[in-house]
């Protein structure tokens, strides 16, 4: 009996960290294609056509993306409350400021298409400047996690390096999003963006993961222990020849009869997984990187259990109809007719 | 002179009172929805169809705002209030967790069918997503009555060195007040949706709209807040009662009782004094205060005085509750007697019109005066016995909340201001779209419309 209690505490914050760490994955990749339509978003009178387009591309989706950024925020403070605390006492301005940036987002999408015609341009500012916002917000969020919250100026350049990269990387999701979705005109203009921000993110990738190691000597240690290296050095091999394949690809793009247009993304989507791995690698079991790992943090087995019964059931359901949702508003975006 | 606790506490109340402003609105409004798609599903009639399409545009604006000022909510506890999940956290986690779990995803997810599948999907699926978002609010809401009635009334758990453990889920969850508080919000978003519909279609049958569907919408908005108001009385006594019962120090905050008393007077006006502990221009009706708690014309209520270092700040307590119970009185007289001329003339005078677009955010101010006596009726304790406020507040610099409030409450001016004049946007445009016209201008975003034999169509398909 003590012996089960006392096993269900050491898998029940394992389970709960794998949970939250496929909420931070799907938002990532979810609300990181319809970040990056905001950002890419023209702004010119003449481009208002295409930006009906980008907007219509995400339209069905956003509500639901980000709500996975609510769920992982909510394990986070349903499982490891203390390691939610610490990490919200740190990141309280960056926080707020990206809260904000949600905010000015996710209400512009809705009053561009109900206000006062002459408002239109003025709330499609609003939705790219709420976008680039929240964008920069996290990205310094992720480099001042990675660097364990430590004060000084190395850490405040690195979160800046993390802001671009991450803005960067959301970009490159948005214009392959929009290689999937949109044709002709803006799907020349979202192959170049794409080209543009797969480049970008690759040195953003690269300076995040060169600094990271060295000013994180544990991280060294697990990333370059014999004979380890041999299998983990796959990650970023992988992810490296995704960004490569990539930029040929996309030189070669649009083809005849949309071929490929769906690559780009799934691509994009390689190189977030193995990013998100090599992240994961290098801090389990840690929560905050060398101060808490997830069983100090955990909460008290009896809550973790109760919640896991719903989780259980409903993070599926949430999959399964997720998936429904994208398989009703499969094709082109243009077909959502705007008037 | 403000410190983190005090900067603290107006950042809740501001972003509490901002975000509830919305879910008020679409818990009940989600249900007027299908209720209006129901109807079209049964009679085939075009105008349900058109006073669908309105109100589901006008809910999507305001689920948006819902979804992003709660977001901000769920991020609060981390923030300001970390002594909240490190001691009652086993408790509150769960909670919140179904929340998001069975509600926030279900409303979400099934919005975007809800929105723009409507020529994608079979019309049966899409009137059961317009069904399931609904579900969604409404259990949305339970969970967070749960989790705020569990603080006021918290049961069911065991303390060990000061931290929660969960005994019993069925006791936490159905705890001592909850079938009254998740009656009362659940009536009080009736209510606010029922005036706002009323509201907004009084404005656009004023502007000239000689259409049949804000005429539609305006008889369902008052039939339901003259059914409900009544119900909402007899609920909040009952509420009352409960709250008489096990929170006596906000009873005694709500009545103006400073000294246990029997056959305690029923005040309808007085100034509150927390220095003198009295109070000032009394008027008041004899005994009455007693007849309604205890039902005995002498019944004891207990004073603010028993309660020495732990009660509520009388003032607002008690000003809070005077304009609930007004707005309600208020309610009660409008949706009657708008019913009544309803009934005998079948077109309200532009007089009744008036008044009904004045009475359109009726429900959010009943709605905020309502949590305020509730919220601010619990202090000194965050949670009942368990927990108290001060100390669950954050140690971050004073500096740093100053800056946040600011920020926020600039963004809540600008968003509620662009909020409203949406709306009578979207009125306005309304009203010069033809009743049956089948093309939405510009307008919607968010709907094309279907012609009825593409619907047809879809409905014979979902037979084969």
């Amino acid at each position: 009996m003590n012996e089960a209690a006392s096993s269900a505490a050491y898998w029940l914050p394992v389970v709960f960290i794998g949970l939250m760490g496929l909420a931070v994955l799907v938002y990532a990749i979810l609300d990181g294609y319809d970040l990056g339509v905001g950002i890419l978003l023209p702004l010119g009178k003449e481009d208002e056509p295409q930006r009906d387009t980008m907007i219509a591309s995400i339209g069905p989706f956003w509500d639901a993306n980000e709500t996975w950024l609510v769920l992982a925020i909510g394990l986070l403070l349903i499982a490891f409350p203390i390691a939610h605390n610490l990490v919200l006492m740190h990141l309280y301005i960056p926080a707020a400021i990206m809260l904000v940036g949600l905010i000015l987002r996710g209400v512009a999408f809705d009053f561009r298409a109900k206000a006062a015609v002459g408002h239109k341009l003025a709330w499609d500012r609003t939705f790219k400047a709420g976008s680039i916002i929240t964008s920069l917000a996290q990205g310094y969020m992720l480099g001042q996690y990675v660097m364990g919250f430590q004060p000084g100026w190395q850490a405040q350049l690195f979160s800046a390096v993390s802001a671009l990269g991450v803005t960067a990387a959301y970009s490159y999701m948005g214009s392959a999003w929009l290689v999937l979705k949109t044709e002709s005109l803006l799907q020349e203009r979202a192959v170049r963006w794409a080209r543009r921000a797969g480049r970008a993110t690759l040195l953003g990738v690269v300076s995040v993961s060169t600094i990271n190691p060295l000013v994180n000597p544990a991280v060294f240690d697990r990333w370059f222990s014999y004979p380890l290296v041999m299998f983990v050095l796959l990650i970023p091999t992988l992810c490296f020849l995704a960004f490569i394949f990539n930029d040929l690809l996309l030189a070669r793009l649009p083809k005849a009869n949309d071929r490929h247009s769906a690559l780009p993304f799934t691509l994009v989507v390689t190189i977030f997984l193995m990013c998100f791995i090599g992240l994961a690698f290098s801090f389990f079991p840690d929560i905050v990187p060398g101060q808490l790992n997830i069983w100090q943090a955990a909460s008290a087995t009896a809550s973790l259990k109760f919640i896991l019964v719903g989780a259980l059931i409903v993070v599926p359901i949430i999959l399964i109809y997720t998936a429904f949702s994208y398989y009703v508003f499969r094709g082109k975006a243009s077909e959502l007719h705007y008037h | 002179m403000l410190d983190t606790l005090i900067l603290s506490r107006i950042q809740f109340a501001a972003n509490i009172s901002f975000h509830i402003l919305f879910p008020t609105i679409t818990i009940a409004l989600a249900w007027i929805i299908v209720f209006f798609k129901l109807r079209y599903d049964q009679t085939d009639n075009p105008v349900w169809m058109r006073a669908y399409r309105f109100w589901v545009k006008v809910f999507a604006l305001t689920f948006a705002l819902g979804v992003v000022s709660g977001i901000t909510m769920s991020f609060q506890f981390g923030t300001n209030w970390p002594g909240f999940m490190a001691r009652v956290g086993n408790i509150a986690g769960p909670l919140l967790g179904y929340e998001v779990l069975t509600a926030f995803f279900l409303e979400a997810t099934f919005l975007g069918i809800m929105l723009f599948g409507i020529n994608r999907v079979p019309s049966k699926v899409h009137t059961f997503s317009a069904f399931v978002v609904a579900i969604g609010t409404t259990l949305s809401a339970f969970w967070i009555i749960a989790l705020n009635s569990w603080m006021q009334t918290p049961s069911g758990f065991e303390l060990r060195d000061g931290v929660a453990y969960p005994e019993s889920w069925l006791a936490i969850i159905f705890n001592a007040s909850f079938p009254y508080r998740l009656t009362h919000m659940l009536l009080a978003s009736g209510l606010t949706a029922a005036f706002f519909v009323a509201g907004i279609s009084a404005y656009r049958i004023l502007k000239g709209d000689p259409k049949r569907a804000p005429r539609l919408a305006l008889k369902t908005g008052l039939v339901l807040a003259a059914v409900f108001i009544p119900i909402q009385i007899f609920v909040g006594d009952l509420h009352g009662l409960n709250t008489f019962k096990y929170q006596p120090q906000k009873v005694a905050a709500m009545e103006g009782v400073w000294e246990t008393e029997r056959g305690a007077p029923l005040l309808l006006f007085a100034i509150p004094d927390g220095e003198k502990k009295t109070n000032h221009f009394e008027i008041a009706i004899p005994k009455m205060a007693s007849f309604i708690l205890t039902h005995d014309l002498n019944g004891e209520i207990k004073g603010i005085e028993e309660f020495p270092n732990d009660h509520p700040p009388v003032a607002p307590v008690f000003f809070a509750f005077r304009i609930m119970v007004g707005m309600g009185i208020l309610m009660l007289a409008v949706a009657w007697g708008g019913c009544y001329l309803l009934w005998r003339r079948k077109e309200l005078p532009n007089w009744a019109l008036k008044t009904l677009v004045g009475m359109t955010f009726a429900g959010w101010v009943a709605t905020l005066a309502g949590w305020y006596v509730t919220e601010i009726g619990r202090q000194p304790w965050l949670v009942t016995g368990v927990l108290k406020t001060a100390d669950a507040v954050t140690q971050i610099p004073p500096s740093h909340v100053g800056f946040s409030l600011t920020l926020y409450l600039l963004v809540y001016v600008i968003l509620l201001y662009a909020y409203i004049h949406t709306l009578k946007v979207m009125a306005l445009k309304s009203v010069k779209v033809e009743e049956f016209e089948t093309k939405e201008p510009l307008a919607g975003g968010s709907l094309t419309n279907l012609p009825k034999s593409t619907q047809e169509q879809s409905k014979g398909e979902s037979h084969e």
